[in-house]
């Protein structure tokens, strides 16, 4: 269960880091990069799960069975969450002008217009 | 670099990296298995310290409230740096298709898509007042409820045409309310300085657990946020549709 749990946050980050290096498209390379960023999300979210854990949040509810998550890691993930969207967006305004003044978003010809 | 030597370089690089990867994820503990001690006791205690049933919400804007400071100006300053980003260029104006062809107005949206927009705005201005104003207790908090927020304005968008958002938009309110959010944030912090103690210390009364208003400057704080979140994520939407909508180069296409 380990193994695939924290498998899935290296997988996660690499296939995003790959998608950067080959991508043509500036949208896409900024889609590639918040999944690779996304990682960190799911990183935070499984270490501070505990098995049969329920959210740590204690309202006057039935009583809940047996022990609540690690919520410093669920506040952490909601911090990367909106860093993430900052970031995205930023880097979504800069292929806009990219676009306006290369007149294209592959990376590639970018590199060539300016030689 | 050629692709294919980019592809080597980084083929490379990835395998070193996902070695490094593996071999710090084994060494944590397995999965499920324990929570830290920090989060244990934070889970026992802050329903008592800070008369608040969402720990997640106390520990953001109490426990750790000085990171969620630094978080809120990466947001305003993001926003910012879109503002002036997007900005209309020395050689942009800015034009409604509507001015280059008078005669041919845009055709209204249907009265079910009008109709679904006033519903569906209402609702999630609603749910995003509710989001923000029960972060103490249940989840959610300023945050969250901020995109709620300002999400109904994108609905407003859609359900009519861009003319009538560009005249009605109030930019100035949805600035202020982004600034406004930020520093209302560092003002509250400073109320514990004034307090005599430090900054963001929790001076207001803790009010009685499970009621809306309880958690001392946890509830103002999530206000604060979700003003903040609000405007930003509105102003976001609309500089990304000027963009497309109104901003045209002065001598024609490109």
């Amino acid at each position: 269960m380990s193994v695939l749990a924290y498998g899935v946050v290296a997988w996660l980050f690499l296939v995003g880091i790959y998608g950067v290096v080959t991508s043509r498209n500036l949208i896409h390379l900024v889609v590639c990069v918040s999944v690779a960023q996304s990682a960190t999300d799911v990183l935070l979210l499984e270490i501070g799960y505990r098995n049969g854990g329920h959210a740590p949040v204690f309202v006057d509810l039935p009583a809940h069975p047996g022990p609540a998550v690690d919520a410093v890691m669920q506040a952490l993930a909601l911090t990367d969450v909106v860093v993430g969207a900052a970031v995205t967006a930023l880097l979504m305004a800069l292929a806009v002008q990219v676009h306006k003044r290369a007149g294209t978003l592959d990376p590639d010809e970018l590199r060539a217009t300016r030689e | 670099m050629s692709r294919r030597a980019r592809l080597m370089f980084f083929a490379v690089a990835a395998a070193a990296l996902a070695v490094t990867l593996g071999v710090g994820l084994a060494g944590l503990p397995s999965f499920g298995s324990q929570v830290s001690a920090y989060a244990r006791m934070l889970n026992e205690v802050s329903g008592r310290q800070r008369h608040v049933t969402d720990v997640v919400s106390a520990i953001t804007f109490d426990y750790r409230g000085i990171d969620t400071l630094f978080e809120e100006f990466i947001l305003l300053g993001a926003v910012t740096g879109i503002s002036v980003l997007l900005r209309p260029l020395s050689d942009e104006t800015r034009q409604l298709p509507e001015d280059k062809a008078p005669d041919r107005g845009i055709p209204p949206p249907s009265p079910a898509v009008w109709l679904l927009a006033v519903f569906l705005s209402s609702l999630l201005v609603l749910t995003g007042l509710e989001t923000v104003t029960h972060g103490t207790l249940t989840p959610g908090g300023g945050f969250q409820g901020g995109v709620i927020l300002a999400s109904a304005l994108y609905v407003v968008y859609l359900g009519t045409n861009y003319r009538t958002v560009e005249r009605y938009q109030p930019d100035a309110l949805l600035e202020s309310s982004d600034g406004v959010g930020a520093f209302g944030y560092v003002f509250i912090g400073l109320l514990g300085l004034m307090a005599g103690d430090v900054f963001l210390t929790n001076v207001v009364g803790l009010g009685v657990t499970g009621n809306p208003i309880s958690g001392g400057i946890i509830p103002l704080l999530n206000l604060t946020v979700g003003l903040e979140v609000a405007g930003g994520f509105a102003i976001l939407a609309s500089e990304f549709l000027d963009q497309t909508a109104v901003i045209r180069t002065k001598t024609g296409p490109r």
